[in-house]
């Protein structure tokens, strides 16, 4: 049984599930966004995250733990930070893990992707660096919920339609208040309009 | 060795393929440009997930 049994084999031995990681992850560190199985990139996250975790210590044996587990990897001539960085230890230190230091954990992000592999039709994935800032991520979150009410509010105002009640209701939060005001007042429950906004949503 | 005793019939053939059956692929239409989209996925036509991120693939209008 593989009860409790953590962590994805890749059809791999231990050796070569090993060097596949270091592989992965130097190239992610590398061009900030790599594409593989969506089983790779969920194998990958964690050993990504931590060696950037390891990084922002920024302290000499956290660096000689991180080349232990990535080693030094050149970074080719072709690429624009040849010769910004001696390898991509170096770049990991000195530009990828201060962009972080006020996000605790998910630097990665993990996005399905609609192509699927050629041969084997495995499911593809791109897993990237996150950009934003941790700010831009918590004012994103923070408005998510908002923002989608509104979107839809707005959507309901701008197309011609005799039940205000939807309006009414997505409206609440938004910022197109005003405008649903001038429409007759509803007169069906908030449960019922509620429900209603449901399948708009799906649908 | 055992073996069995009777062809299936018809019918019961049918009955045991009754629960057989394809399911479609959900398929979602992007936010950004309304085409369709295999739920859970990237919009391959313009690249976006949800409200905003690009993916590499930017396409021309
Ligand atoms: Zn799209």
């Amino acid at each position: 049984m593989r009860h409790r049994k953590r962590g994805r084999k890749l059809g791999r031995n231990p050796a070569h599930r090993k060097a596949m990681l270091r592989n992965m992850a130097n190239s992610l560190f590398l061009h900030g966004r790599i594409v593989t199985t969506v089983a790779k990139a969920k194998e990958l996250r964690p050993f990504a995250e931590r060696l950037i975790t390891l990084a922002r210590r920024g302290t000499v044996h956290a660096r000689r733990l991180v080349i232990a587990r990535l080693g030094k990897q050149p970074i080719p001539p072709d690429h624009p930070d040849h010769g910004r960085y001696r390898n991509i230890v170096h770049k990991l230190f000195a530009e990828i893990a201060p962009r972080y230091i006020d996000r605790p954990g998910g630097y990665t992000r993990i996005i399905k992707i609609a192509k699927r592999r050629l041969g084997d039709a495995g499911e593809l994935a791109m897993i990237a660096l996150v950009e934003e800032s941790i700010a831009e991520s918590r004012e994103r979150n923070a408005n998510r919920r908002g923002r989608r009410r509104a979107a839809e509010a707005e959507a309901e105002v701008e197309a011609p339609e005799p039940q205000g009640e939807q309006t009414e209701e997505g409206a609440e939060t938004a910022a197109v208040q005003a405008e649903s005001r001038e429409k007759p007042a509803a007169t069906e429950s908030p449960s019922e309009a509620a429900e209603e906004g449901e399948k708009e949503k799906k649908g | 060795m055992a073996v069995p005793k009777r062809r299936t019939s018809r019918s019961k053939q049918g009955k045991r393929r009754s629960h057989l059956r394809m399911t479609p692929p959900n398929v979602d239409f992007c936010r950004r440009c309304s085409r369709p989209v295999p739920s859970h996925r990237a919009c391959p036509h313009c690249g976006y997930y949800g409200d905003r991120k690009v993916l590499p693939v930017e396409e021309k209008e």
